[in-house]
């Protein structure tokens, strides 16, 4: 599904190299969890899969089912396939949750060649998973994330996935700010997601996300390379000793 | 104030001399007349003028009005074209019968100025010109007083009751070298309340002027759109009244047009009054816009608000110059006042002169001007979602325009105002 190799960026603006070096595989129907300690590329891995401006690719690429992902508009990745849940989803004072999420929708399958969908079944569509989600008429109805909690916004960004039903998704800290019980929601969401067709790219601090969704690979990131790969247990590893014992082991 | 010069002077009678005061029963005669002395005592508007340092009246003040070519509309229906309206249409500011509805209408009635103008007594001679001499004080509006003195049309208007149904005055360029002078007088009388439309190039040239008389408690909502063709020039002047616990609500927008000049003056008069005033413009190459606003609150417990926003492109240019009064009985008096420009390109030029000028001691008065471009963090969100970088722009465009539409009561002339930007964009987009 996902392939990266010897993946090498700096940032745009100074010269500072970011990612040194990634590799990593990620099958369809496989759910991949990220580790890492602050500052060791994470975040910066899933802006440049997205195509975010600031990043310049020194070596090595990345394909989503074969396709050159490094090539395409961030708007091309989406239409491909590829979402990401951001880390901090921006508020966009102005334009409406609904209107939004339609516009992305037509705009993805119009880019796919398929017909737009009618606005009684996106209607329909949107109320369904919005209920699980536990988003209510009234968040659809607000402007996209403005006067969101942490924890609203986080589902929100799950409905945008739901309703996008990408082949692809990068889950950027989606545990960042948010409390047990939303923790639980978002997860279910994210569970209800998986699928044999369907990747998962999960970034996380801490565990305790992994706990909720359940991951079959984990990696442990540090300055800008993976340097260890294993199952869930690598996680709980991270969580009783941290990330000093397997810096030095592979330092 | 300084004595006009004599370059300035020459200017005033160069135009004057092109123009012939019309026909007019003695009370309108004397009306014309005085605006005629205020236009000599003060001289049109001149390039050093402080008040028109960001705007060059030189075209508007000229004797012959420049050519401007008619354009070609295609296929899109003109605005308003779904509301129910009474339809009122001057063809190159000349009242059109033939294509106007019959002037009536429940709980108002409507004139055609020039009808007025042979009546010996009429009620419209305790308003016309009243309003704009009034707002000849503190700023010179000399533009306006010429209008007074030889506008020959317009409609005069007195609303006694609550009309559902908007009066729509649909301006009809046909002649590329029309220089239209227009003149409306509204009053509303105690309790009343009326919805105005305007839309539509007017005329090559185009100075108007409409005065607003809201009695207490009356209800004055104005939603006009001006376009579409681009090499139109324009000024305008609203002046309104406000008697206590009135509201007077008006909304602007524009899109193209090389010379638009809108001026604003309201005065609130009576305590509780509410005045909101607001425009959204997008602008596209050589487009010029100013919205010059000047608000006096006289009265106590009184709210307005000014919003005003402006979207430039390709080395457009816009302006805002917007003043609240506080006069010093006008405690507890609740100002508002935001002007924000979107430069889509860095040849694109936004200049605001914002004002408050506050005597009373009690009072809730803000204001704020900003200039930015598209916020790229929003726009890579609405990218990765995957919308294309056009429609993503556009959709950001609309939603910074969003603050000024909503100041529209009306949900479905909102919905009117809303689907005219997008099809200016969409064209654009599509080129």
């Amino acid at each position: 599904m996902l392939e990266i190799k010897d993946l090498k960026v700096k940032l745009e603006e100074e010269d500072k190299q970011i990612l040194k070096g990634v590799n990593l595989t990620v099958e369809a129907g496989k759910v991949h969890a990220i580790m890492g300690p602050n500052g060791s590329g994470k975040s910066t891995l899933s802006y440049v899969l997205s195509g975010r401006d600031g990043y310049e690719v020194t070596g090595g690429e990345a394909s989503l089912e074969g396709e050159d992902l490094l090539d395409m508009e961030p708007e091309e990745r989406a239409a491909a396939g590829l979402f990401l849940a951001f880390q901090y989803p921006v508020e966009i004072p102005g334009v409406g949750n609904m209107t939004f999420l339609r516009t992305a929708v037509n705009a993805q399958r119009k880019a796919r060649g398929e017909d737009e969908i009618s606005a009684g079944d996106f209607l329909k569509l949107i109320r369904e998973k919005a209920k699980t989600l536990k988003i209510d008429a009234e968040m659809l109805k607000r402007p996209v994330n403005v006067g969101f909690s942490g924890g609203e916004k986080k589902r929100n960004e799950i409905l945008q996935m739901a309703m996008l039903e990408p082949k692809m998704c990068i889950l950027d800290e989606t545990d960042s700010g948010l409390d047990v019980d939303a923790m639980k929601l978002v997860s279910e969401g994210v569970n209800a997601l998986r699928d044999a067709g369907r990747g998962f790219l999960v970034i996380t601090h801490y565990q305790r996300l992994l706990d909720h969704i359940k991951p079959d690979v984990v990696h442990i990131m540090a300055d800008g390379r993976i340097v260890k790969t294993g199952g869930p247990e690598l996680a709980l590893e991270v969580e009783q000793n941290g990330y000093a014992d397997i810096l030095a082991e592979t330092a | 104030m300084a004595a006009v010069t004599q370059q300035k002077m020459d200017a005033t009678e160069a135009r004057l001399a092109t123009l012939d005061l019309p026909e007019s029963a003695p009370w309108l005669a004397e009306a014309r007349e005085a605006a005629l002395t205020r236009v000599r005592a003060a001289g049109l508007p001149g390039r050093r003028d402080e008040y028109w340092k960001y705007t060059r009246p030189d075209t508007l003040v000229q004797p012959e009005a420049p050519t401007a070519a008619v354009f070609d509309h295609g296929e899109e229906a003109p605005v308003f074209d779904t509301v129910d309206r009474l339809k009122v249409v001057f063809v190159d500011g000349v009242f059109s019968s033939d294509l106007s509805d019959p002037l009536e209408g429940e709980g108002f009635t409507i004139e055609r100025l020039s009808d007025v103008a042979d009546k010996d007594i009429h009620w419209a001679k305790d308003l016309y010109g009243t309003l704009e001499t009034n707002g000849q004080d503190p700023v010179k509006r000399p533009l306006a007083a010429l209008n007074t003195a030889f506008a020959y049309d317009g409609v005069v208007i007195r609303v006694t009751g609550k009309v559902s149904r908007p009066v729509s005055l649909i301006y009809v360029h046909e002649s590329e070298a029309s220089d239209a002078m227009l003149h409306h007088v509204i009053k509303l009388e105690e309790g009343a309340d009326f919805t105005l439309l305007e839309n539509g190039p007017a005329a090559a040239r185009f100075n108007k002027v409409l005065e607003v008389d809201v009695a207490d408690k009356a209800g004055f909502h104005h939603v006009r759109a001006q376009g579409r063709d681009h090499e139109r020039r324009a000024v305008t002047h609203i002046f309104g009244r406000l008697g206590a616990e009135s509201t007077f609500k008006s909304f602007t927008l524009t899109v193209n047009g090389q010379m638009t000049r809108n001026e604003a003056i309201l005065e609130l008069t009576g305590d509780d009054a509410v005045a909101h005033v607001a425009g959204a413009c997008l602008g596209d190459g050589d487009f010029h816009h100013d919205d010059t606003v000047f608000i006096t609150h006289d009265a106590e417990n009184c709210e307005s608000r000014q919003v005003y926003k402006k979207v430039l492109r390709n080395g457009a240019t816009g302006v805002f110059q917007g003043k609240i009064l506080v006069k010093n009985k006008a405690q507890r008096t609740d100002g508002y006042q935001i002007s924000q420009s979107l430069l889509l390109d860095d040849d694109s030029q936004f200049y605001a002169k914002p004002e408050l000028e506050i005597y009373a001691d009690d009072v809730a008065c803000s204001h704020g001007s900003t200039s930015g471009a598209i916020d790229d963090e929003a726009l890579f969100y609405l990218r990765s979602r995957g919308l294309p970088e056009g429609i993503a722009t556009d959709l950001l465009t609309l939603a910074f325009l969003a603050e000024a539409v909503e100041e529209i009561e009306d949900e479905a002339l909102a919905e009117e105002i809303v689907s005219r930007l997008d099809a200016w964009l969409t064209r654009r987009r599509k080129g």
